[in-house]
């Protein structure tokens, strides 16, 4: 049971976890923001996940309903979702400027040419 | 009334002259509107700050709603000092702009400088007056997509790998933040850092609560620059526009190591942070190791803005130091060096600002015969370094004193003569800078140079004149940083 | 639909085709969506599918569009840096989870402390049936704020880094499908649909799904496909960008200008209380209105990228 109870959350963090190996492993500035969205996305579902109340609904009020989910994460992650695609537009349009002053958008290229220049 | 309501008005009134400066749509209106502001901010906080020695920590509640069902802005000593700081470094780093901005910024983006700055002033007061957790992720979230926006803005195309390399680091520290701040919110189920601090006793030895602690102090530390996660640091610095390093150095990270210290301190309290969590341990060997690493890098380091950047890591290593001696002393140290270090660093990125208005370079080899040609520029500098180095009669031996008093305390003698030693390695990096501005041959070129203009050497010698100031009249600092120390240890007894 | 995501996020990992990516990308934020559902959270659901697979695969692919699509293979040593850092930080991680409450279990501390307050006292304080839109509007609508202005900075940071072509009309070098006759009349139709749909949404906030945010978005998403289809030209005509930047503003200024009347009125900021005769009718304007500007933020932030992103011209 004990096992079962915290599975959710296990997975969770897997996810988390790939969304983190690609923002460090991957040497291309759109895939590292794919990335950090990844990691950001599972991070919300594991708020998500603290919200769930067993034989919960959704939480808004209804005459005789008395077993409500957790309102509080959910608006929680209403704002990091905002805060989530503030970054996003922020960095791609940094990407695409890095693209456009060093024709490159590879970590590694982009390091060379500054290195000799 | 006024006076109940200044709290918000702390945060707020900046947080609206950003949106007014875009619509403004010029670049000296919104330079106008945006130092009116900064000034007025600055105000606000001398007044909270006597508010608060006089009558205790301060309780605001957004939306009039009681916390912890709210959101509650909470102000004590310790955050009333480091409100002070950010909005006086502001004011004067805001009135050193006008002219360093106009030359080194497309005029076109001059009113979305001042958006972006004021933004990020908000963010960053928004961070140390609140008294909520997820509160403080949103407002560090403003001032971090703020701060990537302000480093960009140089026509420098490196501002914009490290713009982005910052981007990335940032987010990934917020993101652990989040984690962490789940992980509390899991077992307590309050967001308020007051009711937190009460709720964590009973479940402070599940290891949910333990990881969180890591989570948070892995996040924050990133934002914070502390050894070694600070790689981000020194080209932010270096590519921003100057007299936006000058900000960022002397704000930026002060208010993470704010947070940090509330988080030990207040949230987790003593007991667990350094008896349970033995943090101490780990921060001594970082904050050492921070200290020696960077300093050694700076001597190498020829252009003079990343010099400085590597300087701010390893001064970040002495507020670490004076944290994880976990006494009065060694924390009010390291509050003190909170301060100190905002003046003497912002001083000398000031200083370097008005070099490249005139030199258009701040690379060692080119500053040659300056020492002439601006004599009141590198005075400035030369007496920031001094600071910096803590020479007597500055703020930088007034930091250094208490930390090795400090260490003296607990017995320590030996990180006594290493913070000596430490010292030594920031004098050999100043005097490298002094060397060549004074005694290195000047090629016909520098002949030409003129001083810098009055309304950039006024705001930099503020700084200086401020830095001697509080080097020798100390009641003020070390007397609020004192008795934000003994609040801050006070908490677990 | 755990297991899904996973293959999903692995999917993503190992893919070096960008467009791919992004595209799985998508999928993966509507799967999230869906789970959102699952677990009650249809605020956040309604939010997560217009945002993450709408707003931000858009920005990817529109970023793509403006770059190159392949990345280079990781490189070996990476790989295991990358690979310990996770593990470690996973181990933790799942250390960590072994004293949580379970999943769902009602006596978790998160359920039992602050929230009941929300969920037994909202209804005579604010008057408004979903919790969601009282706690984010009222109980902590100055996160919302913030919010609002974190959105409204990146908007700025776009327009500062890709340089929006200051005012009037803007040429683009994609000239917009307009001899596509199916799509220009199937947008035609959509479009009074897709505007009226947002009307809903934002003024719908308080009863069901749906507010400020979501509303902002959908709006602004029936711009993006005037643009798409018609062309830059004749979307800027309608909503020249000097315009859209101005609402940008004023949104943020709507919602903190409601805080500064209600500190002139005597209360607290935000506090909404004091706007009405009653404060019930004070709780309905207040929402109302920052719910209002929230939209509007939202709604010409998002028009703003789009244009920012569509204008982009490489100085050479």
């Amino acid at each position: 049971m004990q096992i079962f109870g915290l599975y959710n959350y296990w997975i969770v963090i897997i996810l988390m976890m790939i969304g983190l190996y690609v923002v460090i492993a991957s040497g291309n500035l759109i895939k590292k923001i794919v990335g950090l969205n990844i990691f950001q996305t599972s991070v919300f579902i594991l708020y998500i996940s603290i919200g769930k109340l067993q034989g919960g609904t959704a939480p808004i009020l209804v005459e005789g309903v008395t077993s409500y989910s957790n309102p509080l994460p959910h608006v929680l992650i209403l704002t990091a979702i905002v805060v989530g695609v503030a970054t996003t537009a922020l960095g791609l349009a940094l990407a695409v400027r890095i693209y456009g002053a060093y024709d490159s958008i590879e970590e590694d290229e982009i390091q060379k040419q500054d290195a000799t220049s | 009334m006024i006076r109940a309501q200044l709290p918000v008005l702390q945060v707020v009134i900046p947080l609206l002259a950003g949106p007014v400066c875009l619509l403004l749509h010029h670049s000296r209106l919104s330079w106008g509107l945006a130092t009116s502001a900064s000034w007025v901010a600055l105000f606000i906080s001398l007044a909270l700050l006597d508010q608060v020695l006089i009558t205790g920590p301060i309780s605001y509640e957004l939306g009039g709603w009681a916390a912890p069902w709210g959101i509650e802005y909470r102000i004590d000593e310790i955050n009333a000092f480091v409100l002070l700081i950010i909005s006086g470094i502001n004011a004067i780093t805001i009135s050193f702009a006008r002219a360093s901005i106009e030359h080194e910024v497309n005029e076109k983006r001059g009113h979305i400088v001042y958006t972006g700055w004021m933004l990020y002033l908000s963010g960053l007061l928004g961070i140390a007056i609140t008294g909520d957790v997820f509160n403080v992720f949103v407002f560090l979230e403003i001032s971090s997509l703020s701060s990537y926006l302000l480093i960009s803005l140089n026509r420098d195309r490196r501002a914009l790998t490290a713009a982005f390399r910052y981007l990335v680091m940032g987010t990934i520290g917020a993101t652990f933040i989040l984690i962490g701040i789940a992980l509390l919110y899991m077992m307590t189920g309050t967001l308020n850092m007051a009711d937190l601090a009460a709720r964590i006793l009973s479940v402070s030895d599940t290891r949910t609560v333990k990881i969180a602690f890591a989570f948070l102090t892995a996040g924050i530390g990133l934002k914070a620059a502390v050894f070694p996660m600070h790689f981000w640091l020194p080209n932010a610095y270096a590519y921003a526009p100057s007299a936006i390093s000058a900000l960022f150095a002397g704000t930026a990270t002060k208010v993470a190591i704010y947070l940090l210290l509330r988080f030990f301190f207040t949230i987790y309290g003593v007991e667990f942070s350094f008896e349970t969590m033995k943090l101490d341990r780990i921060l001594l060997p970082l904050a050492l190791a921070g200290i020696f690493v960077a300093s050694t890098i700076a001597i190498f380091e020829t252009d003079v803005k990343r010099m400085l950047g590597y300087s701010s890591i390893a001064q970040i290593g002495y507020m670490v130091l004076g944290v994880s001696l976990v006494s009065v002393t060694g924390v009010t140290a390291a509050i003190l060096h909170l301060f100190n270090h905002a003046l003497m660093k912002a001083a000398l990125f000031l200083a370097l600002g008005c070099v490249f208005f005139r030199v258009g370079s701040v690379t060692r080899g080119d500053l040659a015969g300056l020492g002439y040609a601006m004599p009141w520029t590198m005075g400035a500098f030369v007496l920031g370094g001094l600071s910096l180095v803590g020479i007597p009669l500055t703020v930088g031996f007034i930091s250094k004193w208490y930390l090795i008093v400090a260490a003296l305390d607990q017995q320590m003698w030996w990180l006594a003569v290493l913070v000596l030693i430490s010292s030594l390695l920031a004098l050999v990096y100043v005097w490298q800078v002094i060397e060549v501005a004074y005694f290195g041959t000047a090629g016909d070129r520098s002949v030409k140079i003129k001083e810098a203009p009055a309304a950039l050497l006024i705001p930099t010698w503020i700084l200086i004149i401020a830095n001697i100031y509080f080097g020798i009249d100390t009641s003020l600092t070390v007397g609020v940083a004192g008795r934000a120390a003994q609040a801050l240890l006070g908490t677990a007894s | 639909m755990l297991g899904l995501l996973t293959v999903t996020a692995i999917a993503i990992a190992r893919m070096d085709q960008l467009f791919a990516a992004v595209m799985l990308f998508g999928i993966y934020s509507l799967l999230s969506a869906a789970l959102f559902v699952v677990m009650d959270a249809v605020d956040v659901a309604f939010t997560e599918a217009a945002v993450g697979a709408g707003i931000a695969t858009i920005l990817m692919l529109g970023a793509l569009a403006l770059t190159s699509r392949e990345q280079h293979a990781v490189p070996r040593s990476r790989h295991w840096i990358a690979l310990s850092v996770v593990v470690i930080t996973g181990a933790a991680l799942i250390y960590g989870t072994l004293d949580m409450p379970l999943y769902a279990d009602p006596n978790a501390p998160a359920h039992l402390h602050v929230v009941p307050r929300y969920l037994q006292q909202s209804m005579q304080e604010i008057g408004i049936p979903n919790v969601v839109t009282s706690v984010l509007a009222s109980y902590r609508g100055y996160d919302t704020l913030g919010e609002t202005v974190v959105i409204f900075t990146a908007a700025v940071g776009v327009i500062g880094r890709l340089g929006i072509v200051p005012e009037g009309v803007v040429e683009s070098k994609t000239g917009g499908m307009e001899h596509h006759l199916i799509l220009r009349i199937t947008a035609k139709l959509m479009l009074p649909l897709i505007l009226l749909f947002a009307l809903y949404v934002q003024f719908h906030g308080d009863f069901g799904p749906g507010g400020g945010f979501q509303a902002g978005v959908i709006f602004a998403s029936a711009f993006i496909l005037y643009g798409l289809v018609f062309g830059m030209r004749s979307v800027t005509r309608v909503a020249p960008s000097i315009v859209v930047r101005t609402l940008a503003a004023a949104g943020v200024l709507i919602y903190g200008g409601v805080g500064v009347i209600s500190l002139l009125l005597g209360g607290n900021y935000l506090d909404y209380n004091v706007l009405g005769d009653q404060p019930k009718d004070g709780q309905h304007l207040g929402i109302f209105l920052v719910e209002f500007g929230v939209g509007m933020t939202v709604a010409a932030s998002m028009i703003s990228l789009f244009y920012a992103y569509a204008s982009y011209k490489r100085e050479e």
